[in-house]
């Protein structure tokens, strides 16, 4: 096995929102026991699905959008290098100013010495999922900067002392009784009479919100694409908070994964169109920014770029993993998982939940400290089937649950109970005597058996008999069956 | 999503309709061990429609519950296993959707992550010749009509691995369809995943049952007598759930109902 990604630097530990608190089946345990949250999701996840899926099936070459999309990150990837130098180049020569953070720490400082240069004690923030993924919020408020979600559902989060728990709907977890609630809490100067529609609801943040638009003087964003070609930075959004925040402040900094470059902007075309069908199920997105460097008397005139690693060189450098980077952030993936439909995203604790996240977080953190995430999948392969950028999600959960395992190994001594069952499975099985004899010493079981149903398995099968029956062994196996028919007394 | 693997492969010459086809049965460990109707079904079935089946004894297990639970280099040997025993036949046919897929496109990847080139070039040949059961009976035999009788109401789960990794499509159903006697009732949100997953119903346990749950509710809501599918495996678990509710719901292998005629139910 290609082992060239070991030693490579993952997200450092104590920074950031990357690693849970506990492993995904006990986190897990606790999201499956609250109904509410159960109900919300259903609900939140079948509807964008079901959008999905009409505005997807109007278009008659989907599918070679989807394989160009493929196309396009891959071919990034693979000269990341040379892309990168290229859009820092671009953006210097149209005035912006670019920084390279190794991980979650480095650019935690950065920005926070940016901010403080400024003058400014408050920051508004817009696509804050990479910001989140440093803790950049925590480092902000240790340095005394305030800092505003200005995201509708990144404030919800925020006012809610919450966490995010999907991609695209951070807020997702929540209906619109309880979002009420937090607003008529945190909110201040909010009508008390606050009713929970949908309108009253936006009014109240819109008005909280504009406030802070014209008042702060620096804005903090993630990035959709980066063209290198140009020097062009793009964020897309559904609120136009985001344009608010681009346009408003002097100094605008922009927080970018390495892997958002893109080489060219005619590739936004792709994108462009994969995007918002994948992600909110429309046709076109509503507010699309784009800037390139610095625009004299027009919009911010002190412009950063920080390009972060923060693991995915690491991943970059697992040949069967480092497609994880391709994601666009679509959210897709999440909408179509039966397991993140049961337990929603905080679950996967890190900020990147679902089927995405079960392949990225490990990667940027190293398989050790998210060892958990690649099993929490049944392997249904549904969110293979919409990836816009098709990243075959099941391949490399099942190439991660190997790097797990055989990592354990080398750090071992002893083998794990379940390895050497493993172990011992495929010795039985490698030889049809030995196969055949442990078929018939299985059915000693049967004597437990009521009408060909076991109630009850010693461990580990007794997770398998807490909910579900297990079949007894039949009087004959097929082998002997075949045999017997044959007449081959062998 | 993959194309349909009928429309990537042309169909071997000696295995289209009418002519007699020598077919192996890779009957699975678990049907071996557990579920040894679903093997005796395919078997006759197999044979009612004019074929010679072989069921090479050397056979054990493709090695999925190995590859899918992090032990790649433990199945290697069973991908080797797999690609001596079955090396000489024109088709292998198995009534396991999963199973099928495990071969189709784990195995070559298990024989590359140990280097070991030559496996994975005899894996990718055999692994061609290796069809799930209903993909196999509509696209290499060309049939739909396979002479059943089975006078029951009946419910299909269309198996994740089935329908996402080979692209059987609407093949069991259209196969159903034909089955005299009997009534085939729609499963709402059919295609969602069961929440067997493998190890994934014991490491997870919990989400497990709660997709089963919903799983369950669905194949209630239908009112059917029998739930069928094309992989016993899935069939356990949701038989195991049904058995545990007491629900009086059978899960049926698809294999059986097609095997079931008038004279022999």
């Amino acid at each position: 096995m290609n082992r060239a990604f070991l030693g490579m630097p993952t997200a450092p530990r104590g920074t950031g929102h990357l690693r849970g608190s506990e492993p995904f089946p006990a986190a897990a345990r606790s999201a499956l026991a609250d109904s509410q949250l159960r109900h919300n999701l259903a609900n939140a996840t079948a509807t964008i699905r079901a959008k999905r899926e009409a505005v997807v099936a109007e278009l008659p070459d989907w599918e070679d959008l989807r394989t160009a999309g493929q196309a396009i990150k891959d071919g990034a990837l693979n000269r990341l290098d040379s892309y990168l130098v290229q859009l820092e180049g671009q953006v210097t020569a149209r005035g912006g100013v670019v920084h390279w953070a190794r991980d979650a720490d480095e650019a935690n400082r950065l920005i926070a010495d940016l901010v403080r240069q400024s003058g400014a004690a408050e920051v508004v923030k817009v696509k804050s999922i990479v910001t989140d993924e440093i803790g950049l919020n925590d480092a902000l408020a240790a340095a005394g900067i305030t800092a505003h979600e200005t995201d509708l559902a990144e404030l919800i989060v925020q006012l809610g002392h919450d966490r995010p728990s999907h991609i695209l709907v951070p807020a997702i977890h929540r209906n619109r009784a309880e979002i009420r609630k937090i607003f008529l809490r945190e909110m201040a100067g909010v009508d008390p009479d606050l009713s929970d529609s949908p309108a009253a609801l936006t009014a109240a943040a819109r008005g909280y919100l504009r406030r802070r638009f014209l008042s702060a003087r620096v804005g903090i964003s993630g990035v959709n694409f980066a063209v290198a070609e140009t020097g062009t930075l793009c964020v897309v959004e559904s609120e136009g908070n985001g344009r608010m925040c681009l346009t408003l402040p002097e100094t605008l900094i922009t927080v970018m994964g390495i892997e958002k470059v893109i080489p060219s902007w005619r590739d936004l075309e792709v994108f462009l169109q994969l995007l918002p069908r994948s992600s909110t199920g429309e046709r076109m997105n509503p507010y699309t920014s784009m800037w390139t460097g610095v625009t004299p008397g027009d919009g911010p005139q002190h412009v950063h770029l920080v390009l972060l690693d923060n693991g995915r060189t690491a991943a970059l450098a697992d040949e069967t993993g480092r497609q994880a980077l391709h994601c666009i952030r679509c959210s897709a993936c999440l909408n179509v998982c039966p397991v993140y439909e049961r337990v929603g995203g905080h679950a996967y604790g890190s900020v990147y939940p679902g089927p995405i996240g079960a392949i990225l977080s490990p990667q940027l953190t190293g398989v050790e400290d998210n060892a958990s995430l690649p099993y929490a999948s049944s392997l249904c392969g549904a969110c293979y089937q919409v990836c816009p950028v098709k990243i075959d999600i099941p391949s490399v959960l099942v190439h991660l649950r190997a790097r797990h395992v055989e990592q354990v190994a080398a750090d071992r001594r002893m083998p794990t109970a379940e390895a050497v069952t493993m172990a011992a499975a495929a010795w039985v099985m490698a030889s049809p005597r030995r196969w055949a004899a442990a078929q018939r010493a299985s059915r000693m079981g049967r004597l437990a058996g009521r009408e060909g149903r076991l109630r009850s398995l010693p461990p580990p099968l007794s997770a398998w008999t807490v909910s579900r029956d297990a079949p007894a062994p039949p009087a004959q196996t097929f082998r002997q069956w075949w045999k017997a028919r044959s007449g081959d007394t062998s | 999503m993959r194309r349909p693997e009928n429309q990537r492969r042309p169909l071997p010459a000696a295995a289209r309709a009418a002519d007699a086809v020598r077919i192996a049965l890779f009957v699975t460990c678990l049907a071996d061990t557990l579920f040894p109707e679903a093997g005796k079904a395919t078997v006759r079935l197999l044979e009612r429609l004019g074929h010679q089946v072989d069921f090479p004894q050397a056979q054990t297990c493709c090695g999925q519950m190995h590859v899918n639970t992090g032990y790649v280099r433990h199945a290697r040997q069973l991908v080797k296993r797999y690609s001596d025993v079955f090396a000489g036949y024109e088709a292998i046919v198995v009534p396991s959707g999963s199973c099928t897929a495990s071969v189709r496109h784990q195995h070559a990847l298990v024989a590359r992550r140990c280097g070991d080139e030559a496996l994975a070039a005899r894996a990718t040949a055999v692994a061609a010749r290796t069809w799930e059961l209903s993909q196999f009976l509509t696209a290499v035999l060309e049939v739909e009509d396979v002479g059943a009788y089975y006078p029951h109401q009946v419910t299909y789960h269309p198996t994740c691995h089935s329908l996402r990794m080979l692209a059987v499509g609407d093949a069991p159903l259209r196969l159903l369809r034909r089955v005299r006697g009997l009534d085939l009732v729609e499963l709402p949100d059919a295609e969602s995943c069961c929440g067997f997953g493998g190890t994934f119903a014991l490491k997870n346990a919990d989400v497990s049952t709660a997709m089963l749950s919903d799983k369950m509710r669905n194949v209630l809501a239908t009112g059917a007598e029998v739930c069928t599918a094309g992989d016993s495996s899935c069939l356990m678990h949701i038989g195991g759930g049904l058995s545990r509710l007491r629900a009086g719901v059978r899960t049926v292998h698809l294999a059986e109902i097609l095997a079931a005629t008038q004279e022999s139910p």
